[in-house]
C-alpha cells in the first residue's frame, strides 16, 4: 500500500514534468472575476421564492411568533410527536400540540435510534445558513441542529430560519461555514428526476420540508 | 477492467445498431432536450457564468499542475480528522482494498451512493466474488442494477428507459433482492419512485457498511463532498458505521473557498437547478455523528497516463456534470452504450481512450464519435476543449498500426501539395477523369462513402479557369466573363 502511494505521487510527478520546477501552485492564476452576489432581489423574498419553487411550503413569520407557527404547522400537519436537537430553543414549543422528544446531548447518553427516528411524525430544527438565490438552507449540526440523523430518518422536517442567518448566495454561504462540522445543504425536499427526468418530489430524505423564516 | 464493457463492440456497429431502436431514440430525445432546456434557464439566470467557468478552469488546472502537493495535503488532513486514506494504482487494487475493508467489519452486504469511480473499477463485480451484495440505491442505479443492464448516462443512468419499462423491471425483479414491488404498480414516476423507497428504506436503516465516491475532495480541509437529489447519498453516509469513499485523484480542489465556483457550476450545469436537493460535506470521522470508521481510497487507474498528455489532460478537469451528453448530437441519437463505456458522450470519447489506451478497437473508435461540431466545449462548465483532444487522440489512433495505407495516403498527398507543378497535374488529370469517378468508391474507401458524397470535381482547376479569366480581361472582355461564370458554376452543379 505504501508502495502504491510512492508509486501514484512518483507518475505524478513524472507527468507534469512540462511543470517549471520553480513554479508554486499559487502561480496558477485563478481569475476571480465573478460576483460574491448576484442581486436578484431582497434576500428573505428571493428565499421563499426559490424555496417554493422547490415545492417547500414556506411560512414567514415575526420572530416572536414561531412558536406559534411552530404549532400551527404540526397542527395542519397531524404531528403529535416529534423530535428536536437538544438545544431547541423552549419558546419553539411553548404551544406546541405534539410531544416532544429531545435528542440526548452529544456524549451524554445514547442518541434516538434509528427505529425512534423513523418512528416520530417529523422533527423540528434551525440552521447554520440560508441561501437566498438558491433556495438551501444548510445544517452543520451545530446550534439548535442536532445529529445529521436526525433531519434525515423523519418524513417531515420542518426549519426555522433565523433572518439573520439568509445570506444572498452560495459565496457568501460557503466564506461563513466550516467544514470541520459535518454540513448538509437541502433545497427543497428530497426529489428524484431519473425517470422520463420528470421531477418527483419525495424519495428517501424527508418527502415534506416545512420552512419557517423568522423575521 | 471495466472502464470499458467487456465484450462491447466499437462504436460504429453499437450506434448504428441503437439508431435503428425507436424507442431508443424517442426516450433520448425526450430526455436530453428537457435538461437542455433546464440548463439553459439556470445558467441564464447568473449574468455572471462566464467568469464562474473561467475560475473553475482555473481552479482544476491549478490542482492538476500541483497534483502531487494537494494529494499529500488531502492525506495529511483527512488523516488528521480521523479518516484512514489508502492509495490505489489501479481497479485491481482498489477492488482489493474495499474488498478486505468490507470483509473486515464481517458484514455480508454494502448500501451504495451513485458512484462513477466504482463502476469504473466494476467494484460490484469484484465485492460479488467475494461473496458480498453491493445494493445501488440511487433510483436510477436501482433500475440498471435490477435490470442487469448498463448505465447509459453519468447523470441519470436508466435516461434510456421510459417510465412502462421501469414498471416491468420493479414488477419482475425486486422480490429477487428485497422488498417486492407493491401489488398493481402502476407506471406514474410517482408511483415508481414510492415503490424504490420502501423497497430500500429497510437497507438504509439496518446497513452497516456504506461505499461511496465523491464529487470534491477539499485538499486543504481534508473534506468529501457529494451532491445529491434524493436523499439515498445522505441515507449511506449518515446512518451506517464504516464509510468506504473511492475517489479519483483529479477530484481534488485546493481549498474550501474553492467550492463557491463548483458548488455554483455543478448543479446548474448538471440537472439545471439552482441547487441539487441534497449535497452532505464530511472530514475525517464526527465523534457522535455519522459513520466513524472512516476511510478514503485515492484511485488513480490511468489518471496519471491522462494527467502526462499535455493536450488531454484538461479532461481531467471534468466534474461529471453530463451537459455534453445532453448537447451531443451524436449521443442523442445513439445513447450512452454505443460508446461502450462507463463513461459516455463527449467526455467519455475522451476520456476512455485516455484511461485505457487506444490499443482496443472500441477504445480506437471512440475518438472518431464525434461530429467535432463543438457544442460540448461550449456548455463545459470547466471548459474542456473536447474537439481539441478528439483531434489529438485520432492522431494517436492514427499514428498506431494497422493505418499503413491511410499514411501512404497521406504521405502521397503531402508530396502533391507540396509541389504546385505536381498539383496542376493532378487536378487535370482529375478533371479530365470527372466523368469516370464512381458515386461510391470501391475496396477499403466504401467506409467513407457509406455516410459521405465524393465532392464533384470541377471540369477544370481553379487555377487554369483564373489564367484564362485575367487573360480575358485584359483583352478588355471586362471583369467576371460570362463564360467564365458559367464555367464555374457548371463545376459546382
Amino acid at each position: 500500500m505504501t508502495g502504491s502511494r510512492e508509486r501514484i505521487l512518483a507518475r505524478v510527478r513524472a507527468a507534469l514534468s512540462d511543470v517549471p520546477r520553480g513554479e508554486a501552485a499559487e502561480d496558477v492564476r485563478v481569475p476571480r472575476g465573478y460576483r460574491r452576489a448576484h442581486g436578484q432581489g431582497p434576500a428573505l423574498d428571493l428565499l421563499a421564492d426559490r424555496l417554493e419553487d422547490y415545492r417547500a411550503l414556506v411560512r414567514r413569520v415575526p420572530a416572536a411568533g414561531v412558536g406559534e407557527a411552530v404549532a400551527e404547522a404540526l397542527r395542519r400537519r397531524g404531528a403529535s410527536r416529534v423530535a428536536a436537537p437538544d438545544d431547541a430553543p423552549e419558546e419553539w414549543f411553548a404551544s406546541c400540540p405534539a410531544e416532544v422528544v429531545r435528542d440526548a446531548p452529544l456524549g451524554e447518553g445514547p442518541p434516538l435510534g434509528v427505529a425512534e427516528l423513523d418512528a416520530v411524525d417529523g422533527v423540528v430544527t434551525g440552521c447554520s445558513v440560508a441561501i437566498a438565490e438558491t433556495g438551501t438552507i444548510v445544517l452543520d449540526t451545530g446550534e439548535h441542529q442536532g445529529r445529521r440523523a436526525l433531519t434525515l430518518v423523519p418524513d417531515y422536517h420542518l426549519c426555522v430560519v433565523r433572518a439573520g442567518r439568509v445570506v444572498d448566495s452560495v459565496p457568501e454561504a460557503v466564506a461563513r461555514l466550516s467544514p470541520a462540522l459535518p454540513q448538509t445543504w437541502i433545497s427543497g425536499p428530497s426529489a428524484t428526476s431519473d425517470i422520463e427526468l420528470q421531477r418527483v418530489e419525495g424519495v428517501h430524505g424527508p418527502r415534506t420540508l416545512e420552512v419557517l423564516i423568522a423575521e | 477492467m471495466s472502464g470499458t464493457f467487456i465484450g462491447m463492440p466499437a462504436f460504429p456497429a453499437a450506434a448504428r445498431r441503437a439508431v435503428q431502436d425507436a424507442q431508443l431514440r424517442h426516450n433520448l430525445r425526450k430526455a436530453t432536450h428537457t435538461i437542455r432546456g433546464k440548463r439553459g434557464e439556470a445558467v441564464g439566470e447568473l449574468d455572471d457564468w462566464a467568469e464562474l467557468r473561467e475560475a473553475g478552469r482555473a481552479i482544476k488546472d491549478r490542482t492538476l499542475r500541483h497534483l502531487d502537493r494537494y494529494l499529500e495535503q488531502l492525506e495529511e488532513r483527512a488523516t488528521a480528522a480521523g479518516a484512514t486514506v489508502h492509495w490505489a494504482a489501479d481497479a485491481e487494487e482498489a477492488n482489493a482494498i474495499v474488498t478486505r475493508l468490507v470483509r473486515a467489519t464481517g458484514e455480508r452486504e454494502v448500501v451504495k451512493v451513485k458512484s462513477m469511480a466504482t463502476q469504473e473499477i466494476g467494484l460490484n463485480e469484484a465485492l460479488a466474488r467475494a461473496g458480498v451484495t453491493a445494493y445501488e440505491t440511487d433510483l436510477a442505479e436501482l433500475i440498471v442494477q435490477l435490470s442487469d443492464d448498463f448505465p447509459s448516462h453519468i447523470l441519470v443512468p436508466a435516461i434510456h428507459r421510459n417510465r412502462a419499462e421501469i414498471r416491468e423491471i420493479f414488477v419482475r425483479r425486486m422480490a429477487e433482492w428485497g422488498v417486492p414491488a407493491p401489488e398493481g404498480l402502476g407506471d406514474d414516476p410517482r408511483e415508481l419512485a414510492e415503490a424504490a423507497r420502501v423497497h430500500l428504506r429497510e437497507k438504509f436503516l439496518t446497513a452497516k457498511v456504506a461505499v461511496s465516491g465523491a464529487n470534491f475532495a477539499v485538499a486543504e480541509t481534508g473534506s468529501l463532498v457529494v451532491l445529491e437529489s434524493e436523499g439515498n447519498g445522505r441515507m449511506c453516509l449518515t446512518l451506517p458505521e464504516t464509510l468506504i469513499s473511492v475517489v479519483g485523484i483529479e477530484k481534488l480542489v485546493p481549498t474550501w473557498a474553492d467550492l463557491e465556483v463548483f458548488m455554483q457550476l455543478l448543479p446548474r450545469s448538471s440537472t439545471g437547478e439552482r441547487m441539487n436537493p441534497y449535497s452532505s460535506v464530511w472530514t475525517g470521522a464526527t465523534p457522535g455523528d455519522g459513520p466513524q470508521d472512516v476511510h478514503l481510497v485515492l484511485l488513480d487507474n490511468g489518471r496519471t497516463d491522462t494527467l502526462a498528455d499535455r493536450v488531454g489532460r484538461q479532461a481531467l478537469r471534468c466534474i461529471r456534470c453530463s451537459a455534453c451528453l445532453n448537447i451531443c448530437p451524436v449521443y442523442e441519437r445513439s445513447g450512452g452504450h454505443a460508446y461502450g463505456s462507463v463513461y459516455p458522450g463527449p467526455i467519455g470519447a475522451v476520456l476512455t481512450p485516455q484511461l485505457r489506451g487506444v490499443q482496443g478497437p472500441a477504445e480506437a473508435s471512440l475518438p472518431y464519435a464525434s461530429s467535432l461540431c463543438g457544442a460540448c466545449y461550449e456548455v463545459c462548465p470547466v471548459a474542456i476543449d473536447i474537439p481539441e483532444i478528439l483531434v489529438h487522440l485520432r492522431e494517436r489512433v492514427a499514428s498506431g498500426p494497422g493505418h499503413a495505407a491511410e499514411r501512404a495516403a497521406m504521405s502521397a498527398a503531402e508530396a502533391v501539395l507540396g509541389d504546385h507543378r505536381l498539383l496542376n497535374m493532378a487536378q487535370r488529370a482529375a478533371s479530365a477523369a470527372r466523368g469516370a469517378v464512381p458515386r461510391r468508391l470501391p475496396g477499403p474507401g466504401a467506409g467513407w462513402t457509406d455516410t459521405r458524397d465524393i465532392p464533384d470535381i470541377p471540369p477544370r482547376p481553379f487555377r487554369d479557369w483564373w489564367r484564362e479569366h485575367e487573360k480575358e480581361r485584359a483583352r478588355g472582355d471586362g471583369p467576371g466573363a460570362a463564360g467564365g461564370r458559367a464555367d464555374r458554376e457548371g463545376g459546382e452543379r
